[in-house]
């Protein structure tokens, strides 16, 4: 790992101001980290925003669930508000990696870092989520843009992302056995006017699945997607899986997440 | 006093470790030391054009960089194959040179070409970075299977060849052959494996001018072998000016039993430079350059009756042997594999070819089971596959076919001097309720769900080896084991042993072992290993060796130890040696109440004198001091066996497979510490169960590892696993005084065929290869239903 500078930030305001081109944030550190150490990523310099109080923390109102950045997986896990508002989210977060990351990742960095095959991502496609960042708020299908690639803005950070209640949902992962990370995770959210089927693992990016989504709006059981034959040719295929094995998972999980809510 | 061996003693070496206490190599820090990074190839095969050191040498901190012209000037060795093998047309086999720093060619990646020594480890990174070595890329060999008919590798080395060995008979196995009614033939695939030890790699080299002798601290499961071949093939120092200690080590699984180059560079470096070198690996070097394991492509076939008699066996393989030949990398995929290969049965006419490969991938060597597990998956492989086409439950054509009258003269090589196959077969089916299965099947099959089960019975060859057998067969050695045993003057006991501790728990189970023999207190024994200038000459630790050869050596010594106590007492209490008889820690001559305690014997024999007498409690002829040593050849292997069972649950939508009951029971002779054994038989599973479900290394065509972190390696977890069922039966080694075999290779001997059986039982004798993935058994799931469909 290359020598670099550390600062922390004691708000959101030191923090963006402190922002260059060869700067990130430091939240968990869990993948900025390991990025370091194995040379694919260089900084000079690291702004720490565990300190910035603002930032952890978890909210419920009646509508909402709203969750600081720097919140640890761990606390959305164990949170009794996040279980009893939304199940899924917290069993989501549950279901990421292993102790030690969920014992610091956050939920602001594993969406900024928008990993094609994260978990968080998803639950902000269904549960229709706002992404609250220092300088404006985004809703989530205008926030995931690509592999690894987010509407921030140099230096732009995010403080907390707003979750919708939703009336059920449920998120089923197929876990890649090795990471750990979705080989295919479906996320399916049933709101009072639409449903949302949110893909993750399966293509470069997050996406809500259009098709899935106006079959379940109409009729909201696993048979009105079943046997669906989905479109492979632009989804992922690498050593773990094939494009033609998540296509048919995605249907799989879908599924399972309609027939657990 | 109540015999230890047999007993749940808890572990000495705990309390260290559990409080953080353990003293690895990596926890050394010598004064003055420098650090060492080695410059790799990142291709698979190339050769080298030029090395440019120039900017490197001008960067921060560093003190030296030394290459492959250096190492050669100097004359150093290379790394070597410890068994020459023959070929079946008797011509030896062919190993190219393997120097420690690559010169002209590199033959996989990670291949080490330079070493950058710095003052810190950072200034040694950043002027790593800046060497330039201008290669030639060639095209890579990676495949197995077309091994032969890639470009030639290492010059004179044809077809990438390394020996066509064949044990067994063709003539009689044709016509076996010819005699069966049917015969059953697989093709299987052994996958590669990364063992993935805990701790890394590393060493600690240091150099005293004065002395003139190297120390090397480094992570070896043989201190004194690694000394052995550094001195006489790396001709780094003669073994007197060569010390090499391995302190703690965080496993090992037969990865850490080579000299690897960086032993031999750091040892050499320290020397020239005058100063201790430190070198640590990555986890992703570990990946890249420990030795790997099995990676065989298999044809075998099978002959039977129609009633299930096996009559003769054949077993086509080729073993890939990666870039080089390194330590156990010949005899693993033959001797250690093909006597195996028939299995717990009696088979009348078998023979097994193997061609023996060179590819530009990291070199593949001994992991835990050594050829044993690719022999058995081999056979019970096909024993199950002929238990479907035959229509015979697949416990009585095993059954049919165990040898029942012991010793046992298996059909290639080995006589087994105990055991009872279909005892432990009726136990494992009782521990597993195989008769229940058809019910938890219909269970799975209301949930939608594939239920499969599977068996393995087998038998190992360990306890290596004995020295006039290996030999006669055309190996290059055997390994014996040396101990010895110290009375300190005030009584307490220090054991040394030549081999070595690396997570199996000696320290407890040969203390208990010498507890017993000599009836002194646990606690005022202790064991010592890892250092070759502690104890004598040691082979070291691997092939399930240390108790079964290592420990008779500790017995046999104290039996030594008694002898002299005898004769001592004796002569102190004026009696015939011969009445003298030895209990719980007393030497009492009988018919009287006279006796002394060898504590008392041992005082006596530090301090051999009366004081204002002229006498000594010393016969005649024998020396002060308590002390005796040992070296136990073994007259035979040891020959653990036993039946395991498995079932599977597979969800056909995902093709997840999930593990849902694993029944093991072994026979491994005597028991010495139940508790250890757990942990050896727990750890041989995890490893086995993830050859079958989860491990693979692969590499890309051109030779690149795609499974080099744990990002994309698939190492078992906890939560993989079921609750092990665990049982023994109990048939005592009649080769060795305390009649014990070795369990640490069992696990994963067994668990690959038999998991991999459960599986291909619940897809309907589909032939997935291993790992079974999710993907590849959600594939045959569709196969199933498509050909389910078509029948109805
Ligand atoms: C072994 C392992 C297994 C994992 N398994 C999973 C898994 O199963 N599922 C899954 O979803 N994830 C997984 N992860 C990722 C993990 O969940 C982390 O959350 C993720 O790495 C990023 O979070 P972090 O807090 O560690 O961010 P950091 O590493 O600290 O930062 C990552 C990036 O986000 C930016 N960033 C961080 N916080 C903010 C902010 N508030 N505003 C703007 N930008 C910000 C940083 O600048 C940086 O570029 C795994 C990671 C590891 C190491």
């Amino acid at each position: 790992m290359k020598d670099f500078n550390y600062h922390s930030a004691k708000d959101s305001k030191e923090a963006s101001k402190l922002a260059s081109s060869n700067s990130a944030f430091l939240a968990g550190g869990m993948t900025t980290i390991p990025s370091m150490k194995l040379g694919l990523a260089t900084y000079k310099d690291l702004i720490d925003i565990k300190n910035i109080k603002k930032l952890s923390g978890i909210k419920v109102s009646g509508k909402s669930v709203i969750i600081g950045a720097a919140t640890k997986h761990v606390e959305v896990a164990n949170s009794k508000d996040v279980k009893k508002a939304i199940p899924s989210l917290s069993s989501l977060a549950e279901g990421i990696g292993d102790p030690q990351v969920r014992n610091r990742g956050t939920i602001g960095g594993s969406i900024a870092n928008n990993d094609p095959s994260a978990d968080y991502p998803s639950a902000c496609i269904a549960l229709n989520a706002t992404i609250h960042t220092n300088e404006r708020k985004i809703e989530a299908s205008k926030f995931f843009k690509g592999m690894f690639e987010t509407a921030l803005k140099k230096g732009e950070l995010i403080e907390a992302v707003e979750f919708q209640i939703p009336e059920k949902s449920s998120y089923q992962k197929h876990p890649n056995p090795a990471s750990r990370y979705a080989v295919v995770g479906v996320y399916v959210a049933k709101h009072k006017s639409d449903v949302n089927v949110a893909v993750t693992g399966a293509k470069s990016c997050v996406y809500n699945d259009k098709e899935m989504a106006k079959a379940l709006s109409g009729n909201f059981s696993s048979s009105s997607i079943d046997g669906m034959d989905l479109d492979s040719s632009d989804m992922n295929s690498d050593i773990h899986a094939s494009a033609e094995y998540r296509a048919s998972l995605v249907v799989t999980q879908a599924k399972k997440a309609v027939d657990a809510c | 006093m109540a015999s230890l061996v047999g007993s749940r003693v808890e572990r000495k070496e705990d309390k260290r470790f559990l409080t953080g206490k353990g003293r690895y190599t990596a926890d050394i820090n010598l004064a003055n030391q420098t650090y060492a990074i080695f410059v790799r190839s990142p291709h698979a095969r190339a050769s080298i054009k030029k090395i440019n050191i120039d900017k490197a040498l001008k960067s921060s901190g560093v003190v030296s960089i030394l290459t492959g012209k250096e190492i050669a000037d100097d004359k150093i060795g290379g790394l070597i194959a410890g068994w020459a093998i023959r070929s079946e047309d008797g011509t030896e086999m062919k190993c190219p040179g393997n120097p420690p720093l690559a010169k002209d060619n590199v033959n996989f990646v990670g291949d080490p070409v330079a070493v950058v020594i710095a003052e810190s480890l950072a200034e040694a990174k950043d002027a790593a970075e800046k060497v330039e070595v201008d290669y030639k890329i060639l095209k890579a060999v990676t495949s197995t299977a077309d091994a032969m008919n890639g470009d030639t590798i290492h010059e004179g080395i044809d077809k990438n060849l390394c020996f066509d060995w064949l044990l067994g008979d063709r003539q009689k196995v044709k016509e076996a052959f010819d005699k069966a009614d049917k015969v059953i033939s697989i093709d299987i695939i052994n996958n590669r494996l990364i063992p993935n030890a805990m701790e890394p790699r590393a060493c600690v080299a240091d150099y005293n001018a004065a002395s003139e002798e190297i120390t090397l601290y480094t992570t070896s499961q043989n201190p004194h072998l690694s000394r052995l071949i550094m001195s006489a093939f790396g001709n780094v120092a003669p073994e007197h000016k060569l010390r090499v200690v391995a302190p703690d080590v965080g496993g090992g699984f037969g990865s850490k039993i080579n000299v690897y180059n960086e032993d031999i560079v750091c040892s050499w470096a320290a020397k020239k430079i005058n100063r201790a070198i430190k070198w640590v690996a990555e986890r992703s070097e570990s990946f890249l350059t420990d030795i790997h394991g099995r990676d065989h492509v298999t044809h075998a076939e099978l002959a039977v009756t129609k009633d299930g008699k096996f009559l003769g066996f054949k077993n086509e393989t080729i073993a890939n042997l990666g870039a080089y030949a390194r330590v156990f990398g010949t005899v693993t995929p033959t001797y250690l594999f093909g006597p195996c290969a028939t299995g717990v049965y009696e088979i009348p006419a078998a023979y097994t070819n193997v061609k023996a490969v060179y590819t530009n991938t990291a070199p593949v060597d001994a992991y835990r089971g050594a050829g044993r597990p690719e022999a058995t998956y081999t056979i019970e492989r096909l024993v199950e596959k002929a238990s479907m086409e035959l229509g015979i439950d697949k416990t009585e054509l095993r059954i049919k076919n165990f040898p029942t009258a012991f010793p046992f003269k298996q059909t290639l090589v080995h006589t087994v001097d105990s055991g009872d196959y279909v005892a432990g077969m009726e136990k494992a089916k009782q521990m597993a309720d195989y008769k229940g299965f058809e019910a938890r099947r219909k269970e799975s099959e209301a949930k939608g769900k594939l239920r499969g089960i599977g068996v393995t019975s087998y038998f190992e060859a360990c306890g290596i080896a004995p020295s006039a057998a290996v030999m006669s067969l055309g190996c290059g050695v055997g390994l014996w084991e040396s101990a010895e045993v110290r009375f300190n003057p005030t009584g307490q006991v220090t054991v040394y042993t030549g081999s070595h501790s690396h997570g199996q728990s000696h320290q407890t189970t040969f203390a208990q072992i010498a507890a017993d023999e000599l009836g002194v207190p646990i606690e005022n024994i202790d064991i010592v290993h890892g250092d070759t200038d502690k104890g004598t000459f040691g082979m070291g630790t691997y092939g399930s060796r240390s108790l079964a050869v290592g420990g008779i050596a500790i017995v046999n010594a104290c039996k030594k130890i008694v002898e002299k106590g005898k004769r001592v007492t004796a002569k102190m209490l004026e009696a015939n040696p011969e009445d003298v008889e030895f209990k719980d820690g007393e030497f009492i001559v009988s018919k009287s109440n006279k006796k002394k305690t060898i504590g008392e014997v041992a005082f006596a024999c530090y301090l051999p004198g009366v004081r204002d007498e002229m006498k000594s409690p010393l016969p005649e002829g024998d020396e002060p001091g308590l002390k005796e040593t040992s070296f136990y050849d073994p007259s035979n292997f040891s020959f653990p066996a036993g039946t395991h069972i498995a079932e599977v649950e597979i969800d056909p939508e995902t093709g997840h497979v999930k593990l849902e009951k694993y029944t093991a029971c072994d026979d491994f002779g005597r028991i010495i510490n139940p508790m250890v054994v757990e942990g050896q038989v727990h750890g041989g599973l995890a490893q086995g169960i993830g050859q079958a479900l989860y491990e693979n290394a692969e590499y890309d065509e051109t030779g690149q590892l795609m499974t080099g972190s744990y990002m994309d390696y698939t190492m078992p977890r906890a939560d993989n696993f079921p609750e092990f069922n665990i049982g023994y039966t109990c048939t005592h080694a009649t080769t060795n005084p305390l009649g014990v075999k070795g369990c640490g290779e069992a696990g994963a001997i067994a668990a690959p065929p038999t998991v991999m059986n459960a599986v291909i039982d619940a897809l309907g004798g589909q032939e997935v290869t291993m790992p079974a993935t999710a993907e590849k058994v959600w594939k045959a799931c569709k196969n199933l239903k498509k050909s389910n469909s078509k029948a109805a």
